[in-house]
């Protein structure tokens, strides 16, 4: 099990001051101005050996991301957006960082816009986060006023300004391109890409959009460096990692482990395990609702990280762990989940749109059994008509869960479906 | 779930609309976060400052014209960012406006029986207002709340860790007008296990953990 001195996000449950001076207490902004001096590449190459992949889902590696943006400006100016738009159901980790450390995100924030030649960053926070946003915004205000950020921010020289934005109840905004169009005061919907917002983002300047437990994780990492983060987890998959342990657990909680930690000791050691012992787990969502469920078997050796939850046709995503135990009616559930991304669906694209609406219908008659054998099939059909044919992921993420349920579970299905029609043929 | 973005009929709308001078410093400030030229930017935050200063905490049509005048840009384009953002209320909504989270991870720890309760104590359906303006209730996707779960948002507070129980003292103390006290109606601090946190222990002071609470540190 990760030990403490070892974990980053040391109030993660704001037993202590979530301010300034108990950040400092906590080593917060300790030798900031130093790592600065260290030059932008140093820090770059760092990110690099760190191994650090993204925690916002789709697991691209940060440095590499970051060594996109363009090493002079060529008059624009360059920007940080950091994704703070948490909503993918089960997930609840970015969150915690920023209403209880706040100002590791503040600090990264600053290292990061200095490593990418930005001089201004911008935090997109969810706007249902009313209390995360006014702890946040505290940080920054403290930041400001001890000139750790701001004009010549820690006696860097560099200027650094960081502002939030809060959003006002679209899932769809955590797709970095609607995040970019929302804060330019648009309806968030996405952008084709290319071009990619390295080149034009915010403002048509260079961008970079970063999760939050990826810019908050910097400062430890630079202070310690690449090689302790990378010592954490197998190859590829390195680090430590805040995970959200929701559902069907005795003691649901988050908690920040190494990666590739295996799923049984994760619930076991952290959650007081499956609710009615480990042989009463039914499946597991191993990484918020877009990703496909595992079942039971798969559950009992499957590594946490992005290659071991690859290997076995799901993934880590935001690693959101949402466990179901027996007594769920795992239909229902994922039927849920198709409301879900029908309601999120931004419109944009036709397949979403109406393949998401046509799946939740679908999804509500699997649930009673109303439907006949070979509409299984036929609903996997939509799935893959959906799936690939966006602008953005929400619709490969509406169509995956479904797709997990038909491998996973199509005996369920089947067995409903022909109690129904022997209940009306009866 | 999904449901039309109209704005309220025309009866409802006032028909005018100016922030106060208190709102108006705040608008100033909040447009110089953007670049100049970029002032649209602010559209999203000030629709929020219009819907917190109208009564009924919702957004008439005539403070987007108003807020459409102030940043330079064409009305539909403020319609546009208010019917799409569900968080803008396009009528108005009673005086605790709860949001139930009903979303896989809720439902699966009891959402529908805090559903049921909150119909039940208040006598309204989903979507309905009581009759004296008190409560709206309404369902909602996802909070970011998961490991709290169930749970619901009334005004800007999150209130987790739900049964039916504390979710009718929670009504009922809002009806005699109290503030009941937000988050974690279980005992727990936040986003810890129940019973205190089994790591991180020096840093949530040595109140916090019930001796014995911790089974892993020595088998790891």
């Amino acid at each position: 099990m990760l030990q403490d001195k070892d974990r980053i996000f040391t109030n993660l449950y704001g037993f202590q001051d979530f301010g300034l001076k108990g950040a400092q207490s906590r080593g917060n902004w300790d030798g900031t101005k130093a790592l600065i001096e260290k030059g932008r590449d140093w820090i770059i190459d760092e990110m690099k050996a760190s191994g650090m992949r993204g925690r916002g889902g789709a697991g691209f590696p940060t440095g590499l991301k970051w060594s996109f943006m363009p090493k002079e400006s060529d008059g624009r100016p360059s920007y940080l957006v950091v994704n703070a738009d948490e909503g993918e159901p089960g997930t609840c980790k970015d969150r915690e960082i920023m209403r209880n450390d706040p100002h590791t995100l503040v600090e990264g924030c600053l290292l990061a816009s200095f490593a990418m030649n930005a001089h201004a960053a911008y935090i997109y926070i969810r706007g249902e986060f009313y209390h995360e946003a006014s702890n946040l915004q505290r940080a920054i205000d403290e930041a400001y006023e001890a000139g750790l950020i701001g004009k010549n921010a820690c006696g860097s020289g560099w200027d650094f300004d960081l502002y939030l934005h809060l959003g006002a109840g679209a899932y769809i905004c955590g797709e970095e391109t609607a995040l970019i169009e929302s804060i330019e005061g648009k309806k968030g919907q996405p952008r084709l890409k290319p071009p990619f917002p390295a080149n034009a983002g915010l403002y048509g300047c260079p961008t970079t959009v970063n999760n939050v437990e990826s810019i908050a994780a910097v400062p430890t990492i630079l202070r310690r460096g690449g090689s302790w983060f990378s010592s954490f987890g197998r190859e590829n998959n390195h680090g430590t990692k805040l995970f959200a342990i929701s559902g069907h657990v005795e003691k649901p909680c988050t908690v920040e482990e190494a990666m590739s930690i295996p799923l049984r000791e994760l619930i076991e050691k952290h959650c007081g395990g499956v609710r009615g012992g480990w042989d009463n787990l039914l499946a597991v969502i191993p990484g918020g609702s877009s990703v496909p469920l595992m079942p039971k078997d798969v559950c009992d050796d499957v590594l946490m990280d992005f290659d071991g939850l690859r290997e076995v046709g799901s993934g880590l995503g935001t690693a959101a762990v949402i466990v179901m135990d027996k007594s769920t009616d795992i239909v229902y559930a994922i039927a849920r989940l198709s409301e879900f991304y029908k309601h999120e669906s931004c419109g944009q694209c036709t397949p979403c749109r109406e393949g998401t609406g046509w799946m939740m219908r679908m999804m509500a008659r699997m649930v009673r059994g109303e439907a006949t054998l070979d509409e299984i099939d036929l609903l996997w059909d939509v799935t893959k008509q959906v799936e690939g044919h966006t602008i953005c992921a929400l619709g490969d993420a509406a169509a995956w869960p479904i797709q997990g349920l038909i491998r996973h579970f199509r005996p369920e299905m089947e067995r409903r479906i022909k109690e129904y029609r022997a209940r009306i043929a009866a | 779930m999904s449901h039309l973005r109209r704005p309220a009929p025309k009866e409802l709308q006032p028909t005018s609309f100016a922030f106060t001078p208190e709102n108006l410093e705040k608008a100033k400030k909040i447009i110089a976060k953007y670049p100049e030229g970029r002032q649209q930017s602010a559209v999203m935050p000030l629709l929020d400052l219009a819907q917190r200063q109208t009564e009924g905490n919702w957004v008439p049509t005539v403070a987007m014209d108003y807020i459409a005048d102030m940043l330079e840009m064409p009305a539909i384009r403020v319609y546009e960012v208010a019917t799409f953002y569900t968080m803008y209320n396009l009528a108005p909504v009673g005086k605790n406006f709860i949001q139930v989270c009903t979303t896989t991870p809720c439902w699966l720890r009891g959402s529908a029986d805090i559903v049921d309760t909150c119909k039940k104590e208040l006598g309204i359906g989903i979507g309905e207002t009581t009759e004296d303006g008190q409560f709206t209730m309404i369902e909602v996707e996802c909070l970011g709340a998961c490991v709290n779960a169930p749970m619901m948002q009334i005004n800007d507070d999150y209130y987790e860790d739900l049964t039916p129980e504390t979710t009718k003292a929670i009504l009922d103390s809002l009806k005699k007008g109290e503030m009941p006290k937000a988050g974690p109606q279980s005992g727990r601090k936040g986003c810890e296990p129940m019973g205190g946190p089994k790591v991180l222990k020096a840093f949530c002071g040595c109140g916090a953990a019930p001796q014995g609470a911790d089974a892993s540190e020595g088998d790891a």
